[in-house]
């Protein structure tokens, strides 16, 4: 047999939109046509289908798995969904176009190497389009991939499709995102989606699973600023392993070396990598997103919640935090309440001192006047927290740069934030 | 160098991370072990995370008392490897004790019955975290999962309130009597699984490979004839060459037709198969949402 799946990368990316977009039809056309759905899921699609006096085969009911999402045929929740390439695995995060789409969309983005941007062709740039774009530039999603679909009802007009690329330039202007592509497509009829198109002989780049199979994502995590913050200590105190004494996490930055001179956070002590296991094997190098356990030739006080990084390349150890919120809770932000913090493995708590502004996520503006956070909000403000945090910005590292709140009176996770260095 | 990750590699990563998170952030976890290829696997990945350490955690098992006998011979060859504890948790105890009445009739099992002894189990053991190895790919109701999943005092589900889930941040803050379901695996496909237990030459239950048994049509699979069916009159017992996709309760779990005798032909099979592998179980067929309706109550 080939080893040919010792080759494959995984490439999460997210979809946002309506069904109105297209947005289920091209999934299900991905999944179609990478042969990722099978036939008893479709005979149950299918049935469900016709219960429902649906006329066609509705793809949503696939994932829509909830008795209340079938009931009331909307999706309620991020659905993940999984295909495969010869050269890829998939993770799709499909996020619902309308209901809490805030909350769904930034949990969706959070995780993914790519957001798949639909544009209706006839409608060309409309508020969700720059709702979306806004989410994936915040949430610091690596690359977008802007689809024009319905490409077949604008007789797959070349001057439309320039049109529409030009407007949304010009709004993307905008932005903080650095990789921008544009596909004319039919996800209905399959133009550019799998197969190249006859019917776009004007158009000259990728088909979009072409796209997906090759974007380059190697840089997505951050090779070169060291990051090792430490999830648990192994002391097997086995007759054979007595000494060893092994910080276990995942690598959130940088390259790991044997050898290498690293200080320890917050202690500050300096010591050396005496090894980087992985189970059985001891590696020479190792990088984000790793797990690994690493060995140190100094007997420190290394505990959960401390970073190892390098002497001279350390993060900011910060207790007042600048920071974009997004609010995930119906119920709101109370002034100067207290809530507790989680940041790589480090918990904490913490207190919103300063509401900055809030941000209109269809025109960008800033809300200076309405100071009250509530669900899907997205806010500026200034935090103390309770001890330092080791912290990078989040336009740098995700791992590193990333919070969660956590109600301390339902334990919910009320708030994703991104520091701001 | 390149500094990228294969597919497998990058999924064992996460799975170890959130198991060490699972470590770290609960006072008593467990591992849920069926004796199925997915919790096999989650039960390599412990061996891996916690290395050269013991896997910190017990084993927990519900048994239907309906088993495959190769699958607990499995299950205590591995826990002596391993060096765990095991916990069983006994549906037959449960009927036994009153707490459940068992189903009668052709189709009866105790699929539905394992939720109140995995319950029980959790409270008298005081699991506050039961890690699992349901895939998001396999159910549409899993689908919806998170890595972290919270249940109430009575083990319920609660799936249109869940937290959401970002990043790497994993939320395990309960209050008394709560608990977690944690699903490292969450991000696998079936295929995922098989090219994993092949690449590190994990052993599985002989169950898995092409094997001749005795079998019985119904329920458009070809279901093991134990003497815990009932074999109606119409229908034939025939020896066919037959693997299983899924293991799990010996009356409900269908075998397909396959000569897939080695792990590399399991792998291409499953490349090339046009049903889903839940597809041969019974227990998901009582209707549309049979799995968020079991889930719900506290079911794996």
């Amino acid at each position: 047999m080939s080893d040919s799946y010792l080759d494959m990368q995984l490439l999460r990316f997210t979809t946002a939109g309506s069904v109105d977009d297209g947005k289920s039809t091209l999934i299900g056309r991905l999944l179609y046509d990478s042969k990722s759905i099978f036939e008893d899921q479709l005979d149950a699609v299918e049935s469900s289908s016709k219960k429902r006096g649906v006329d066609h085969v509705d793809l949503a009911l696939l994932t829509d798995g909830l008795r209340d999402e079938r009931e009331q045929g909307i999706t309620i929740d991020v659905a993940y969904r999984y295909f495969a390439t010869p050269k890829r695995k998939f993770i799709i995060a499909d996020t619902p176009g309308h209901i809490q789409y805030t909350r769904n969309m930034v949990t969706g983005a959070s995780t993914a190497n790519l957001a798949l941007i639909l544009v209706d062709a006839r409608n060309g740039v409309v508020e969700q389009t720059c709702r979306h774009s806004f989410i994936a530039s915040l949430l610091q999603i690596p690359h977008l991939v802007v689809c024009i679909n319905k490409m077949d009802l604008v007789d797959y007009s070349e001057q439309r499709f320039e049109e529409i690329v030009e407007q949304y330039k010009a709004f993307a202007a905008k932005l903080n995102v650095s990789d921008i592509r544009f596909v004319p497509i039919s996800a209905l009829h399959g133009d550019n989606v799998v197969n190249r198109s006859e019917n776009t002989p004007w158009y000259n780049g990728e088909t979009l699973l072409h796209t997906l199979e090759t974007i380059h994502i190697d840089s997505d995590q951050d090779h070169v600023n060291a990051r090792f913050p430490v999830q648990t200590v192994i002391r097997p105190k086995s007759d054979k392993y007595h000494d060893y004494r092994g910080y276990a996490g995942r690598i959130a930055g940088g390259v790991y070396k044997p050898g290498d001179k690293v200080t320890v956070l917050p202690s500050g002590f300096t010591s050396k990598i005496k090894s980087i296991d992985s189970y059985t094997e001891s590696l020479s190098e190792a990088f984000a997103p790793m797990s690994v356990t690493i060995t140190l030739e100094d007997d420190i006080d290394i505990s959960r919640g401390d970073m190892i990084v390098r002497p001279n390349n350390q993060p900011e150890v910060l207790q007042d935090l600048d920071v974009m919120l997004c609010w995930l809770n119906n119920k709101s932000a109370q002034p100067r309440a207290k809530y507790t913090l989680r940041h790589t493995t480090n918990e904490a708590r913490c207190m919103i001192k300063e509401v900055l502004y809030k941000v209109n996520i269809n025109t960008l503006h800033r809300i200076e006047d309405d100071k009250e956070i509530g669900m899907n909000d997205i806010v500026r403000v200034k935090m103390r927290v309770t001890k330092p945090l080791f912290v990078d910005a989040y336009n740098d590292n995700r791992n590193t740069g990333s919070i969660i709140l956590v109600d301390e009176s339902t334990n919910e996770t009320v708030a994703a934030g991104m520091i701001r260095l | 160098m390149r500094y990228t990750l294969t597919h497998l590699k990058e999924l064992e990563s996460e799975a170890i991370y959130v198991m060490r998170e699972v470590f770290a952030q609960f006072e008593n976890p467990a591992i849920l072990f069926s004796g199925g290829k997915d919790s096999i696997v989650l039960t390599h990945l412990a061996k891996k995370a916690f290395y050269p350490g013991k896997i910190p955690f017990p084993l927990m098992h519900i048994d239907t008392g309906h088993n495959f006998p190769e699958t607990i011979e499995f299950r205590d060859n591995l826990i002596k490897e391993l060096g765990c504890e095991l916990i069983v948790g006994s549906v037959q105890e449960s009927i036994d004790t009153g707490a459940v009445q068992e189903e009668t009739g052709k189709n009866a099992s105790r699929n539905a019955l394992q939720t109140t002894t995995l319950l029980d189990a959790i409270e008298a053991n005081n699991i506050d975290a039961a890690m699992g190895g349901a895939r998001r790919d396999e159910e549409k109701a899993r689908a919806k999962e998170r890595f972290f999943s919270h249940r109430d005092d009575f083990g319920q589900w609660d799936p249109k309130h869940q937290r959401p889930e970002l990043w790497n941040l994993f939320n395990g803050k309960k209050n008394m009597g709560e608990h977690f379901r944690v699903f490292p695996i969450s991000n696998w496909t079936e295929m995922d699984v098989w090219q994993y237990i092949l690449h590190e030459n994990i052993a599985i239950p002989s169950l898995y490979i092409a094997h001749e048994r005795q079998v019985v049509w119904r329920n458009n699979a070809w279901l093991p004839v134990s003497e815990f069916i009932t074999v109606e009159e119409h229908e034939k017992i025939e020896t066919k060459q037959v693997r299983f996709r899924t293991l799990g309760d010996i009356t409900i779990t269908g075998g397909i037709e396959s000569d897939a005798d080695t792990l590399e032909k399991i792998v291409q099979e499953v490349a090339s198969a046009r049903q889903t592998e839940r597809g041969n179980r019974a227990d998901d067929k009582r209707g549309e949402t049979a799995m968020e309706d079991r889930k719900k109550q506290g079911y794996f």
